[in-house]
């Protein structure tokens, strides 16, 4: 099991000039700015259920910068048709990680489907994704954020995250200004 | 066209002939064009069937078939923060499928165009289709989108065009509703 902050740390620490993030609601959005604030983060404070669909919006707007859309299990069941909707784009460019505690931490850490049985990596698989990534160690965390900035298909990463909750480190909440500054970003590196 | 670029089977309009007659589908395609609307989100729909045809057809849109609506306004809101225009058709009954995503689009004022095939209050046989139907307009309006309804065929370009220059005007949410009398009523039984 890996520490949450830790591993959105690793997978950012060599972050490319191109690539983009959009963090789930909740969680993946305080890890997100907890690894440092920045201009190509789309931080969500609600949306759930979206996080795929934001990232696969963008990957195809700007097939030559990278995508990567970081998110709580939560957030990935809410949206699980959208992982079917990406496997028929499958866009080169987008990446998506499930940081899978196995609850809802959000909202007080009640038990998620992921803990109940459900595979997020199966699902993933079935919807014809076919880079499919069980990050359980840091060695694995180090080969997915490679991956991140180099993978040519659309790729799919299921991180096995330590249940904690750590102390809230909160980005700025207000939308416009969020998306002005992922917008003036884009311009930037593209 | 589809980014991994294949169609469905035997309705792939690559390669089935188009229709030649003009319609207001055609009509409304063209102001899509010219507006610059580079991603068309959408879940299958009778009323839209042929606009979904012209969109699949043309090589600088790119079609994203979704599993749900509420996809499609999260879509476009990345497609936005990647610099392109949306659009995302819908029949009426989607629109009760995107109340909370709408959040995203309200909070952040991201642009937001729908354009939506009603069902349920003209000549409709099928009574599961008046309860969302009959509150389509209030529903958007309280989500703070600018509601317009074509009843007449030579009045749809216009009023799509209105709605596209107020969203990405004003960034805001701006949906069209087509009157099911610009449909027709369904043929039940054939
Ligand atoms: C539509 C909607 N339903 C419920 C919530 C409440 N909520 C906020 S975060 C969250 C789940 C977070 O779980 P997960 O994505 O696994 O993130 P974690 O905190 O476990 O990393 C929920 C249910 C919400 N914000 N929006
Ligand atoms: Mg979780």
């Amino acid at each position: 099991m890996l520490e949450r902050r830790a591993a959105m740390a690793t997978l950012l620490a060599n972050r490319r000039d191109d690539l983009f993030l959009v963090p789930g609601l909740g969680s993946t959005t305080w890890d997100a700015v907890a690894a440092g604030d920045d201009d190509r983060n789309f931080y969500l404070w609600g949306a759930m259920g979206g996080a795929v669909m934001i990232g696969l919006g963008l990957a195809l707007a700007q097939p030559k910068l990278r995508v990567a859309v970081i998110t709580g299990d939560g957030e990935m069941l809410m949206g699980m048709g959208s992982l079917a909707t990406v496997g028929v784009q499958q866009p080169a460019n987008l990446a998506i990680v499930v940081f899978d505690n196995g609850y809802y931490g959000e909202t007080g850490m009640q038990a998620s489907h992921t803990r109940g049985g459900v595979d997020l990596l199966e699902v993933a698989r079935g919807c014809g994704i076919e880079r499919i990534l069980d990050v359980q160690d840091e060695a694995g965390l180090r080969e997915l954020a490679g991956l991140i900035g180099t993978c040519d298909r659309t790729l799919f990463a299921r991180v096995a995250i330590a249940a904690d909750d750590p102390p809230r480190v909160l980005p700025i909440r207000d939308g416009v200004e969020i998306k002005d500054r992922v917008r003036r970003a884009v311009e930037a590196a593209g | 066209m589809n980014a991994a670029g294949y169609g469905f089977g035997r309705e792939n309009s690559l390669t089935a002939p188009l229709k030649s007659e003009i319609g207001w589908p055609d009509r409304l395609f063209e102001v899509l064009k010219t507006s610059g609307i580079r991603q068309v989100g959408y879940v299958p729909d009778a009323g839209h069937a042929r606009l979904i045809e012209r969109c699949k057809a043309d090589p600088d849109i790119l079609d994203v078939v979704l599993t749900t609506e509420e996809e499609g306004i999260a879509l476009a809101a990345g497609a936005w923060l990647g610099g392109q225009r949306a659009a995302l058709l819908m029949q009426s009954s989607g629109v009760g499928n995107c109340i909370n995503m709408l959040s995203l689009i309200r909070t952040c004022r991201f642009p937001m165009l729908m354009l939506v095939t009603m069902r349920g209050e003209w000549e409709e046989f099928n009574p599961w289709q008046v309860p969302m139907g009959s509150i389509v307009e209030p529903t958007l309006k309280l989500c703070d989108a600018h509601v317009s309804r074509v009843e007449t065929p030579e009045k749809v370009a216009d009023t799509v065009q209105a709605a596209v220059q107020l969203a990405f005007g004003d960034d805001r949410a701006c949906a069209v509703l087509l009157s099911q009398k610009l449909i027709g009523a369904k043929v039940w039984v054939k």
